[in-house]
C-alpha cells in the first residue's frame, strides 16, 4: 500500500510538471502583458503536430524536436505581429472573444493539414522502456525524462527572471510599463519576446507528450482548462504560483482518482462509496480550485487582489 | 437611447415576423432556428445583465440553462409537464445554486471571478453527467413538450416559438427596468468604482449577488426554452464550451446594453447555419470573423453597424 | 446544399419565392454522423462505407439519388435540429446515423415522428433494443452491450479468475463493465471508473500492476483508447493480456501502431473476415480512401445495400409499412454473410474475438482468431414490444 502511494505520487508530480509547462508560458503571458489567452492550448497542440509531423520526416524524435521549437517559436511570433499585438490595451472580454475566435481556426486548421484521426509519435529509443522501482512495480523512462525536463526548465525560468536583466526589465514592466518604456526600453519587442517564449514552451509540452499521449484535435481545449485551473489556484503571474498550484493540481488529480474510492469506502457502504466515487472525482481539481479562491480570492501566490 | 428601443423593436419585429415567412418559403424548419435562437437569446441577455453592467464576466452560465432544462425533464418525468410549474421550479432551483456559488464566487476579482464561476458550472456537468436516474452523460428524450394551461398547444412549433418569443420580450422589459432602476445604477457604480460606492454606504456585496441571483434565474428560463425546443436534455448543456459561446454572443452584440446580447445570439447562430450551408469547415470561417470583428471594432458587431451607419452610442 | 443556402437567404434578407416542391421519384437519404471534433474520425470511417456502397450501387433502390451529408458535431441539441431539418425541410426519406448512443436517444424521436426510418451504423443503445424499442429504428451494427459481453464469455472461457475492468465514467462505460459481467462470472480484481476524456492512466496502471491480475478488460473508445494502449505498453505491462471492445479498431490503429499488436477485442466484424463481399468492400476501400476501414465503415456500407434492397423489394419509399418490412426481411448480401434482424430490429449475428496484427503492408488491423458467439441476439430483445 505505501509502495502504490509512492508510485502514484511519482504520477501526480509527473502529471504537475507537465500541466506546468503549459501553465508557465500562460501564466506570464498573462500576468506581465494582463492578456487572457485561450489559444495557448491550440499551441500545445500545434506543438505536438509539428513533432508528429517532423519526426516522421527525419526519422528521429530529437530532430523533430530540434524542428518543432523554433517552427513554434516563429508561430508565436507571427501571431504576435498579425493578432495579440492589437488586442494589448483592449479589454479582457474583446481578448477572450479575439483568441476563442482564434482557437476556432487553428483547430479547424489542424484537421484540414492533419485529418481528424489521432496520430502518434514513435518514443526514442533510449528513453523507451521501463525500469523497476519497488517489487513488481516499473515506471516508464520517457516519464522520467518528463519531470527532468519540466524542472530544469522552472529552474531556468526562475533564474532568467529573478538573475538576469531582461528578467529585471519583466519584472519591472509587468509593474510599471510606462517607466519602464520612458528609460529607453522597447516594451514592444520585450512583449513580443515574451509571447513567442510562452508559445514555444506550451508548444514544447506538446512534443512532449506527443509519444505517450495521442495527438488529436480536441487534445488542446481538455488541457487549456486545467492550465487556467492551475495558475488561477497559484496566483496569475506567479511562476513559483504556477509550479505550486501545478503540482497540486496533479497530485490531488491523481491520488483523488486511486485513493478516493479506498477512503470512502472506509465510511460509506461500498455500493454508496464506488457512486460517491464516481461523482467526486472528476470534481475534486474544480473543488480545490474553489477552495483556494474561497480562503485566498487571489490564489496561493498572487499579489494583486 | 433612442437609438436602442429603435433597434429593439427592429429585433423582436424580425422575430415576429419569421413564422409567417417561413410559412411562405414553405421551409416551417426556420421556426425551428429561430426557437433555438431565442433560447441563446434568452441566456445571453441574462448574462450581459451581470457582464454588462456589473462588471461579473461569468464563465458558468452554462450551468443555470443545464439546471433550467433538467427542472423540465425532472417534473416531466414525475408527470408534472405545466410549463408555468416547470419555470417556477427551474427559476428557484436556478437561484438557490445562484445564491450559494455566487456568495462564495463574488469573493474573488477579474479573473479569479472568470475561473471560480467555471469551477462552479463544471461541478455542476460532472453532477449531472453521474446521474444515472435521468441518463447521465447520455441525457434523457422527453416524451413530449410541456403542456400550457393543461393544454398541448406548444406541440404546434408556430406557437412554441410565439411563446418563448413572448419570455424573452418580456424578460427584456424587465431587465431594462432593473438596469433603468436605483438598483441598476448602484450596479454600475459598483462596477466603476467599489470603495467610493462603500464610501457612500452602499455594500456592492449585497447589490452583486442579488443581480447575479436574478440572472441565473432568467438564464435556467434559457434552459426551459432549450430542453422544449430540442426534447431532449443532456449535460452537454452545462458544457463549458456553451458558457463561452454566451459569453462570444454578448460581446460580439456589444456588452452593457441588453439588445445588443439579443442581437449578438442572433448574428452568432444566424452565422453559424449560413456558413454551416457553405462549407464543412465553418469553425475556421466564424473564427477568422470573430478575429476580424474584435480587431475592427471596440464594441462588437453592434458597435460596428452603429460606426458605419454614423449612429452615436 | 444550394437549396438550404438559399432558403437561409431568404430567412436573413427577405428575398426568395417559395422553395421548390418535392419530388417524388427521388429517394433522398440524410447521413448524420459525427464529422467534427475528436471524435470525428469514426463519422468519416461511416461516411466513407457508406458513400462507397451508394457509388457502387448508383441509383439505390432503381431510383434517383439524394445524399445529404450532416454533422452533429457529436452535440445532442445540434443533433436533434439537425435530425428534424433532414426530415422536415430537406425531406428525407431515411436517416442513416448516428455514431453516439447519447445522439441516437436525441433524435430518434425527430427522424422517427417526422415519418422517415432511422439506421444506425454503430449506435445501439439498450433502450432502444428493448422497452422503447421502435418500428421505425434499425440498428445494422449490435446492441452496444454484446462486444463486451463476447469478451466476457472469452475471459470465461480461458478460466480466468481475477480480471481487472476499467471503462471510462459514464453510461456507456457503465454499460460496458455490465455487458462483460453479464458473460463473465470469475472474480474480479478490481473495477475503475475513469474520468471520461482522461490523458494520462499512469494511476490506474500503476494500480494493475501491483494487483498483477490474469487479464485486463478495458473498453476506452477514441483518443483515451491510443493513451491507455501506448501508456500501458509503455508501463511494461503486457505480459498480461489486454481484452477490450471499441479500444482498439482500424481508427484508433494508426495512432496505436506497434504498441497495440497482440491486444484483443471483441467484435462483429474484421477486415479479413472471411466473404467474397468483405474481400471486395476492403479492397475498394483502402483503393479509394487509402486506409483499412474500421468497422463503422462495415456497418455504413451494409445500410446502404441494406437500403438497396428493401426500396427495391417494396417498390419505393411511398409504402412505409412495406418498406419496413423489406428492411426486416433483410435481404442483402452483407459483409459479415448471413445477416438477419431480430424482433427489436437489431442483428441477430456471429462475434468474434479479433487480435490486433501488423499486416505484409505495414498497415495495422485486427483480425480474426476465433468465432465466440454463434446466431447471438442481445439481452434486451424480451423487453420490445412492437405494436
Amino acid at each position: 500500500m505505501t509502495n502504490l502511494f509512492l508510485l502514484q505520487l511519482l504520477n501526480g508530480v509527473q502529471l504537475g510538471i507537465l500541466l506546468f509547462l503549459i501553465a508557465a508560458g500562460l501564466t506570464l503571458v498573462f500576468g506581465i502583458m494582463d492578456f487572457v489567452n485561450l489559444a495557448h492550448g491550440v499551441i500545445y497542440m500545434v506543438g505536438a503536430y509539428l513533432l508528429v509531423s517532423f519526426a516522421r520526416m527525419t526519422g528521429g524524435y530529437w530532430t523533430g524536436l530540434a524542428l518543432t521549437l523554433p517552427t513554434v517559436l516563429i508561430l508565436g511570433l507571427a501571431l504576435e505581429l498579425l493578432v495579440f499585438r492589437h488586442l494589448y490595451d483592449r479589454s479582457h472580454l474583446d481578448q477572450v472573444l479575439a483568441t476563442f475566435g482564434l482557437v476556432m481556426v487553428v483547430t479547424e486548421a489542424v484537421q484540414i493539414i492533419w485529418g481528424a484521426a489521432p496520430l502518434t509519435a514513435a518514443m526514442p529509443e533510449a528513453l523507451s522502456g521501463s525500469i523497476p522501482l519497488i517489487g513488481p512495480l516499473r515506471y516508464p523512462v520517457f516519464r522520467l525524462a518528463i519531470i527532468a525536463a519540466g524542472l530544469l526548465t522552472g529552474l531556468g525560468l526562475w533564474y532568467i527572471i529573478t538573475r538576469t536583466r531582461i528578467g529585471m526589465r519583466l519584472r519591472a514592466g509587468a509593474t510599471h510599463r510606462g517607466i519602464v518604456s520612458a528609460l529607453g526600453v522597447d516594451i514592444g519587442k520585450l512583449f513580443s519576446l515574451i509571447f513567442a517564449f510562452g508559445a514555444m514552451l506550451a508548444g514544447f509540452a506538446g512534443a512532449l507528450v506527443a509519444p505517450i499521449l495521442s495527438v488529436d484535435p480536441g487534445m488542446g481545449e481538455s488541457v487549456l482548462i486545467l492550465a487556467f485551473v492551475v495558475i488561477v489556484i497559484g496566483g496569475i503571474g506567479s511562476i513559483k504560483g504556477a509550479f505550486a498550484g501545478a503540482l497540486l493540481v496533479g497530485i490531488v488529480d491523481t491520488l483523488g482518482r486511486s485513493f478516493g474510492p479506498i477512503v470512502l469506502r472506509a465510511v460509506l457502504e461500498p455500493a454508496a462509496a464506488g457512486q460517491a466515487g464516481r461523482v467526486l472525482a472528476p470534481m475534486l481539481v474544480y473543488i480545490l480550485m474553489a477552495m483556494v479562491l474561497a480562503v485566498r480570492p487571489a490564489g496561493l501566490f498572487g499579489a494583486k487582489a | 437611447m433612442r437609438g436602442r428601443a429603435l433597434a429593439a423593436t427592429l429585433i423582436f419585429a424580425a422575430f415576429a415576423a419569421v413564422p409567417p415567412l417561413a410559412y411562405w418559403a414553405n421551409d416551417p424548419y426556420l421556426i425551428v432556428i429561430a426557437s433555438r435562437i431565442v433560447a441563446f437569446a434568452i441566456a445571453a441577455l441574462a448574462l450581459d445583465l451581470i457582464l454588462g453592467y456589473g462588471g461579473m464576466v461569468s464563465f458558468g452560465h452554462a450551468a443555470f440553462v443545464g439546471i433550467g432544462a433538467y427542472s423540465v425533464a425532472i417534473l416531466g418525468q414525475a408527470g408534472i409537464t405545466d410549463l408555468m410549474l416547470q419555470l417556477l421550479a427551474a427559476i428557484v432551483a436556478a437561484s438557490a445554486f445562484a445564491l450559494v456559488t455566487g456568495a462564495i464566487s463574488l469573493r474573488t476579482r477579474g479573473v479569479y471571478f472568470i475561473m471560480i464561476t467555471l469551477a462552479f458550472a463544471q461541478m455542476a456537468y460532472f453532477f449531472f453527467v453521474s446521474l444515472s436516474a435521468y441518463g447521465g452523460d447520455d441525457g434523457m428524450t422527453l416524451s413530449s413538450r410541456s403542456t400550457l394551461f393543461g393544454s398541448d398547444m406548444l406541440r404546434d412549433d408556430g406557437i412554441f416559438f410565439y411563446v418563448s418569443l413572448g419570455l424573452l420580450g418580456a424578460l427584456f422589459l424587465i431587465a431594462t427596468r432593473i438596469v433603468g432602476s436605483r438598483f441598476g445604477r448602484v450596479l454600475r457604480g459598483s462596477r466603476e468604482n467599489a470603495l467610493r460606492m462603500n464610501a457612500i454606504g452602499f455594500s456592492p456585496f449585497r447589490y452583486q449577488l442579488v443581480a447575479y441571483v436574478i440572472s441565473g434565474a432568467m438564464a435556467s428560463v434559457a434552459g426551459v426554452v432549450l430542453a422544449n425546443q430540442t426534447k431532449f436534455v443532456s449535460p452537454a448543456f452545462m458544457n463549458w464550451h456553451v458558457s463561452g459561446e454566451l459569453i462570444v454572443m454578448v460581446v460580439l452584440g456589444g456588452v452593457g446594453n441588453l439588445i445588443g446580447a439579443v442581437f449578438g445570439a442572433v448574428v452568432a447562430l444566424v452565422l453559424q447555419e449560413f456558413l454551416g450551408a457553405f462549407t464543412d469547415h465553418w469553425q475556421l470561417w466564424f473564427g477568422l470573423i470573430l478575429v476580424g470583428v474584435t480587431l475592427a471594432s471596440r464594441d462588437g458587431v453592434g458597435g460596428l453597424v452603429r460606426r458605419l451607419t454614423g449612429g452615436k452610442r | 446544399m444550394t437549396r438550404k443556402m438559399l432558403t437561409i437567404l431568404a430567412a436573413t434578407t427577405c428575398l426568395a419565392g417559395p422553395a421548390a416542391a418535392q419530388d417524388d421519384d427521388t429517394l433522398k437519404i440524410g447521413v448524420l454522423l459525427t464529422l467534427s471534433g475528436p471524435a470525428a474520425v469514426l463519422g468519416e470511417q461511416a461516411r466513407d462505407g457508406f458513400q462507397l456502397a451508394a457509388d457502387e450501387i448508383g441509383e439505390i433502390g432503381g431510383m434517383t439519388t439524394e445524399i445529404i451529408i450532416a454533422d452533429d458535431e457529436q452535440k445532442p441539441d445540434i443533433a436533434a435540429n439537425k435530425a428534424r431539418e433532414l426530415v422536415e425541410r430537406d425531406g428525407a426519406d431515411i436517416v442513416v446515423g448516428p455514431i453516439f448512443s447519447n445522439i441516437a436517444g436525441a433524435i430518434v424521436q425527430p427522424v422517427t415522428e417526422g415519418g422517415a426510418i432511422l439506421i444506425s451504423p454503430n449506435a445501439g443503445p439498450s433502450n432502444l433494443a428493448g422497452a422503447e424499442c421502435n418500428k421505425a429504428f434499425f440498428s445494422v451494427s449490435y446492441q452496444n452491450d454484446q462486444n463486451h459481453e463476447v469478451m466476457g464469455a472469452y475471459a470465461k472461457g480461458q478460466g480466468y479468475d481475477n480480471v481487472f475492468l476499467i471503462a471510462p465514467n459514464y453510461q456507456a462505460g457503465q454499460d460496458s463493465l455490465a455487458g462483460f459481467k453479464h458473460s463473465y462470472d470469475g472474480g474480479v480484481a478490481g473495477e475503475l471508473f475513469t474520468q471520461l476524456g482522461q490523458l494520462d492512466f499512469s494511476a490506474e496502471l500503476a494500480q494493475i500492476a501491483a494487483m498483477q491480475p490474469d487479464a485486463v478488460f478495458a473498453f476506452m473508445p477514441g483518443g483515451m483508447g491510443v493513451n491507455l494502449v501506448k501508456q500501458y505498453r509503455q508501463a511494461g505491462l503486457e505480459t498480461i493480456p489486454f481484452l477490450s471492445a471499441f479500444t482498439v479498431d482500424e481508427s484508433t490503429l494508426p495512432a496505436q501502431q506497434d504498441a497495440a499488436v497482440g491486444f484483443f477485442s471483441g467484435t462483429n466484424w474484421a477486415p479479413d473476415l472471411d466473404t467474397e463481399k468483405n474481400k471486395a468492400f476492403v479492397a475498394a476501400f483502402e483503393e479509394k480512401f487509402g486506409k483499412v476501414p474500421a468497422s463503422y465503415a462495415a456497418h455504413g456500407y451494409d445500410a446502404a445495400y441494406l437500403i438497396d434492397a428493401a426500396v427495391r423489394a417494396a417498390g419505393g419509399v411511398g409504402d412505409k409499412d412495406a418498406l419496413i418490412a423489406a428492411l426486416e426481411a433483410a435481404d442483402f448480401d452483407s459483409v459479415r454473410g448471413d445477416f438477419a434482424f431480430g424482433p427489436n430490429h437489431f442483428p441477430v449475428q456471429d462475434f468474434y474475438l479479433a487480435e490486433v496484427v501488423k499486416r505484409d503492408d505495414g498497415m495495422f488491423a485486427t483480425s480474426i482468431v476465433e468465432p465466440i458467439f454463434e446466431d447471438y441476439a442481445d439481452t434486451y430483445v424480451g423487453d420490445c414490444q412492437m405494436d
